[in-house]
């Protein structure tokens, strides 16, 4: 792994019936793609919670890709349209609290399509590389210096306090 | 309680080993926490691969079991089974594509290396959450119900009823026989289409296992595999079928003529009361109530006056009836593509210019001109006649796909055509598609027999005369590719190979009975090369062009597929409902409602008197959207619950940058 | 005579409220003076934090901490209070989830002193003074607490034993905390550490208006409209957090008419309060056209994070918003 190129982690839900069986597809067809993105098969991109999402940047993810059946063609008839809602909300929450749009990718694919799943995740990976680490939980690992406040508080009150004999 | 996890990495020849170090990735995997066993082996799917994890799990106590190989839609079954022979639940065991996900989209052998790492870890800390589930049994009640009396659910019905089982057709039209009854001749035997078709709607119509519903649709289906409610309407015909003895008096005195646009394709005339064809099946007529001059003014009847046995009945009222079914077969057929719609060939606007459709009444002896092909005046012989090939098929505008039939079929017309006439008759086609048994023969019979073959796609036709050789007539524009020129070529009749398109309430049809279509419009198949007649709903099958373009022997063969399976599942008496399924606990759930339209499959209702919502695990389908969805968490997916999932994230990200520094702890497993 | 269990109160990053809400259980707090001696309560009794941090270890039976920790004095007497307390409990929705003070995690301490200190509108500091932990004075070093960029829960501190939500907490579950620590102290079994005193189901199961299924074609603004006071408050298109609130406080804010907004924090097993409402209120949009759900959202949810998370953004999984400086963030 080269010491100068920042490799972004991507996570990928990706649906059963459609992006993963378009996954597959690339790779039976070994179509290449960076490894950045490492996927969770679940069985319809309308079982991505939110908290998922919150969960993989709050554990240090770059990147959240939301990956489902087109719209219209949901093995489950309607459930990835849920899926759409629940990415517009979370987009709009998260654009809120100042994190960059290409990190939150909602992507169609047929199981057909492995040539469009490679090609997106190709573009997400360069996208994510040019916005930087996110390191979500370094914002809220304080720098050091308090440290030496919170011990310094006995021996102040044992001052103001204790009337030497 | 920890569990202990048994790993095995598969080399799977070279197609992982080639790629991923794959003994450094199973020393890996047996470092990590929870994990007792760790190995790497050629080809896990083998039986020798399957005996290993099979040892482990007798000898070593393993509990859990993840298997890093190929993609779970190969062998998730092989070692789910190989699990559960050896004791341990299936469940217990998850995949790790490290192939198709990692190996083979991988170049660099060091990243490929991190990155099956990471998914190992995943899904070492998934498995130890995972629990144990069982599938349910349900009875297979043996009704089916055949939605469809074309060829290909007449087929399926009468497999089903030979082998002994009840079967309900529902039939939207007054008849059964679908398209199919509408054709003259069929290719490439020639057989004439009616002859071949209307024993076989005779068989339906007298089947004593067959109850024909004609005139009816399916309003509601509720209810899940082996155990469907379906709710029919009958539309009222306006005779009484117990009377009625089908003599057909009532037709020949009904003084309302209507154009005939559904059998006749709008090229001849029926009566207010009709039977669509002579041989229709069942042999009751029905009143056309929009167009019954009693209805319209409360005069006439008399078909009523002249009915022998008094079974004309104008009170009468649709009706309903409610059936217990085990199976669905849908085999709703299609519509023609409406070539108004690509006006550069004067359909609809230049009078001789016909649909395929249109020319199949034409042709047919029993047609609107007694089998007579003559242009619209209903007099004139034409002598010459073209056929354009791919009328909205193939074409990125209308419909992008292959029709299947209308090269065929063009070349039957052109047989036809000079089997009856003088006529000269020309196919301007893109490509011959003649597939199957003899068809490519059956282009060649029609190239000796003197039919002509320009190569082009037609660009107009036009009545606007240039010189004078074209008055009169009707010009097709053409770019012949094979001599390399534009053409203006005369004739007195064109046909327009229109293609076959979805019905227009296709997807409205197939929401009710919980299936999908595609972008295209036909209906979904579960596979497209390995299960063509399943759809993603259990206990629904689809069969003929419903399910896409196709000819004839496919759609009777895809009806005898669909009866096939079903036959099979009603021998077998019960199914195996899966426990990939959605629970709601009743103590978190605040009958808030959110979920209650989220499931397409209605498996979520509302309890009132409890105010909580409750999921019928039988209709679940384990989408996990309502799951996701709930306020209150209240809602559990079983095999991918919360736990499982957040657990399989933090295994994916072990190695990713956290603010409070330190590795994962061990998996905190449930007491 | 037996010495009396011992019972402190302190307040962090608050505003005061939890501490007047033990008040409101009224003659209630008489008992409660009866039954504890109160070792530290500094809103209301002259005690030291001296003679705490002079104490043994545990020697305190029950400390009552309200509030979060925005700063090295408050992380401090978490820390002291935690080695000081058998029991510790959070009280309220400060010490549990944030509540209003964590909303400042949308900014740091560099935005927020050079607002206050210097562009308020109100401020007069030509020189741009802000507040600095350590000021050499004649008189020698003087220190002030450092203020933190980012506010933390009191778990997010120290361990907990129990929480009690709410902004502030209802009365009687303020009371049965009391009443249980008091019986727990006579050798009666305690809850299970960790518990949240309050239902383990959702504000709709305590509200009384009637529900229907759920379509939304446009979020409102409790500005905008006055709603009936018989249906569900978010078919009538106000967000209405009860969805995802847990219950225990009897429903009072949709009783009077007004859209619950989250104070008693998530249900339990929840990790992320603002997740569940934002999947709830999305799943239910009445759109599939991506630019009708977007216009949907953004006019109908101006402000997001204060709509999802105004008790629970430190408890939240992202706790805070990017901080200025990195390119991104206010």
């Amino acid at each position: 792994m080269s010491d100068e190129r920042f490799e972004p982690k991507i996570i990928a839900f990706l649906c059963n019936w459609c992006s993963y069986r378009a996954a597959d597809l690339a790779g039976t067809a070994r179509m290449k793609y960076q490894p950045n993105i490492r996927t969770i098969r679940v069985m319809c991109s309308g079982r991505v919670d939110p908290s998922f999402v919150l969960k993989a940047f709050s554990l240090g993810a770059d990147g959240v890709m939301i990956a489902g059946c087109h719209p219209g063609e949901c093995h489950y008839l309607e459930q990835n349209y849920k899926a759409m809602r629940r990415y517009e909300m979370l987009r709009h929450t998260l654009l809120a609290m100042g994190m960059e749009d290409h990190r939150l990718r909602l992507q169609w694919a047929s199981a057909a399509e492995g040539n469009v799943l490679s090609a997106a995740i190709n573009e997400m990976i360069e996208q994510v590389r040019a916005l930087g680490p996110l390191n979500w939980p370094g914002l809220w690992s304080e720098n050091g210096g308090h440290q030496a406040a919170i011990e310094r508080l006995p021996h102040e009150h044992a001052e103001a306090l204790e009337v030497s004999a | 309680m920890s569990e202990k996890v048994g790993v095995y990495i598969c080399h799977c020849g070279s197609n992982i080993a080639g790629t991923v170090d794959v003994v450094e990735l199973a020393k890996f995997a047996g470092e990590l926490p929870g994990v007792t066993v760790s190995r790497e082996y050629k080809f896990m799917c083998s039986s020798l691969g399957q005996e290993l994890v099979a040892e482990d799990i007798q000898k070593q106590g393993l509990t859990r079991v993840v298997v890093g190989a190929c993609s779970p839609h190969l062998h998730e079954k092989t070692f789910r089974r190989a699990c559960a022979m050896a004791g341990l639940n299936p469940y217990l065991m998850q995949m790790v594509s490290l192939r198709e996900q990692v190996s083979w989209v991988t170049e660099d052998k060091a990243l490929a290396l991190d990155k099956a790492k990471a998914m190992i870890s995943g899904g070492v800390r998934r498995v130890q959450l995972q629990e144990e589930l069982e599938p349910t049994p349900v009875p297979v009640n043996p009704n089916t119900l055949v939605v469809g009396g074309g060829v290909a659910g007449i087929q399926a019905a009468l497999e089903l009823a030979d082998a002994g089982y009840p079967v309900f057709m529902v039939e939207r039209e007054p008849s059964i026989g679908g398209h199919m009854a509408q054709f003259d001749k069929t290719f490439p035997t020639l057989d004439c289409s009616a002859c071949i078709l209307t024993p076989k709607m005779s068989d339906v119509g007298t089947h004593d296992k067959i109850t024909l519903l004609s005139y009816a649709e399916v309003e509601e289906v509720t209810g899940f595999v082996g155990n469907f409610h379906v709710r029919i309407r009958k539309r009222a015909r306006g005779v009484d079928e117990k009377d009625c003895t089908g003599c057909g008096i009532c037709i020949e005195k009904c003084p309302r003529k209507v154009v005939d646009e559904v059998f006749e394709a709008g090229m001849g005339y029926r009566k207010a009361i009709y039977r669509p064809f002579p041989q229709a099946v069942p042999k009751f007529p029905v009143i056309d109530r929009a167009n019954c001059t009693f209805y319209e003014r409360g005069t006439c009847k008399a078909c009523e006056k002249f009915c022998p046995t008094n079974a004309i009945r104008f009170d009468q009222e649709d009706s309903f009836l409610d059936l217990d079914i085990g199976n669905i077969i849908l085999a709703t057929g299609w519509d023609l593509f409406d070539a108004r719609r690509l006006s550069q060939f004067g359909y609809g606007r230049l009078a001789n210019v016909f649909t395929n459709l249109e020319f199949e009444r034409l042709c047919n002896a029993a047609g609107p001109t007694d089998g007579k092909i003559v242009l619209r005046d209903g007099v004139t012989e034409p002598k010459s006649i073209a056929l354009v090939h791919c009328v909205g098929s193939r074409d990125k505008t209308t419909n992008p796909q292959c029709s299947a039939v209308c090269c065929m079929a063009a070349l039957k017309f052109g047989h036809l055509v000079m089997e009856k006439t003088q006529a000269e008759v020309t196919s301007f086609y893109i490509d011959i598609r003649a597939p199957h048994k003899n068809y490519e023969e059956f282009y060649d019979r029609l190239q000796d027999e003197g039919m002509h073959f320009v190569r082009g796609r037609v660009a107009e036709v036009t009545d606007a005369a240039r010189r004078p050789e074209e008055e009169g007539k009707l010009i097709v524009q053409v770019e012949d590719t094979l001599v390399g020129k534009q053409r203006r070529l005369p004739f007195d009749m064109v046909v327009l190979m229109s293609g076959l398109q979805p019905r227009a309430d296709a997807r409205e049809v197939g929401l009710r009975f919980g299936i999908s279509c595609s972008m295209d419009g036909w209906f979904t198949e579960r596979h497209p090369k390995l299960d063509p007649v399943a759809t993603m709903t259990d206990g629904i099958f689809i069969a003929g062009v419903c399910q896409g373009p196709k000819d004839i022997p496919d759609s009777v063969a895809q009806g005898a597929a669909a009866a096939s399976r079903i036959q099979g599942m009603i021998a077998r008496g019960t199914v195996m409902i899966e426990p990939v399924v959605a629970t709601i606990h009743e103590e978190n759930c605040s009958g808030c409602r959110i979920c209650n339209n989220l499931c397409p499959f209605n498996a979520i209702e509302f309890l009132a008197e409890k105010s909580v919502s409750y999921i019928n695990a039988a209709l679940c389908k384990g989408c996990g959207t309502c799951v996701a969805a709930c306020p209150a968490q209240a809602i559990s997916g079983a095999h991918f619950n919360n736990q499982q999932i957040n657990a399989e994230i933090e295994g994916l990200l072990y190695d990713a940058v956290r603010g409070n520094g330190g590795a994962p702890k061990p998996v905190a497993v449930p007491a | 005579m037996t010495a009396k269990p011992k019972l402190a109160l302190y307040w962090a990053a608050s505003c005061g409220g939890c501490e007047i809400a033990v008040l409101a259980i009224d003659e209630k707090i008489l008992e409660v003076a009866a039954a504890f001696d109160i070792v530290l309560w500094p809103v209301a009794i002259d005690a030291k934090v001296h003679d705490i941090e002079k104490m043994a270890d545990q020697s305190i039976d029950v400390c009552l901490f309200n509030g979060s920790i925005r700063n090295s004095e408050q992380e401090y007497m978490a820390q002291l209070l935690r080695r000081k307390s058998k029991i510790l409990v959070a009280f309220g929705s400060c010490a549990h989830e944030g509540c209003i003070p964590g909303l400042a995690n949308l900014a740091g301490r560099e935005a927020i002193f050079d607002y206050v200190y210097r562009r308020s509108p109100s401020v007069d500091n030509p020189q741009g003074i802000v507040p600095q932990p350590e000021f050499e004075a004649p008189e020698g070093t003087l220190h002030i607490p450092v203020f933190y960029d980012t506010v933390k829960t009191l778990d997010q501190t120290v361990t907990v034993d129990y929480y009690v939500p709410g902004c502030p907490p209802e009365a009687e579950n303020i009371y049965a905390i009391v009443k249980a620590v008091v019986a727990g102290l006579g050798g009666a079994p305690l809850p299970p550490a960790g518990t949240v005193l309050g239902k383990e189901t959702t504000v709709c199961d305590e509200c009384e208006r009637t529900r229907n299924e759920k379509k939304i074609k446009a979020f409102k603004r409790t500005w905008e409209m006055i709603p009936n006071e018989t249906d569900c408050l978010l078919e009538q298109g106000l967000v209405c957090c009860g969805l995802a609130t847990r219950a225990g406080c009897g429903a009072l804010c949709p009783k009077v008419n007004s859209p619950c907004i989250g104070c008693h924090g998530a249900n339990a097993g929840v990790e992320d309060f603002g997740a569940r409402m934002m999947t709830s209120l999305a799943s239910v949009i009445d759109s599939n056209d991506p630019a009708e759900i977007r216009r949907i959202i953004q006019a109908g949810i101006p402000d997001p994070v204060g709509t999802f998370y105004r008790f629970s953004l430190p408890r939240s999984l992202l706790r805070r918003g990017a901080l200025a400086g990195n390119g991104r963030g206010h």
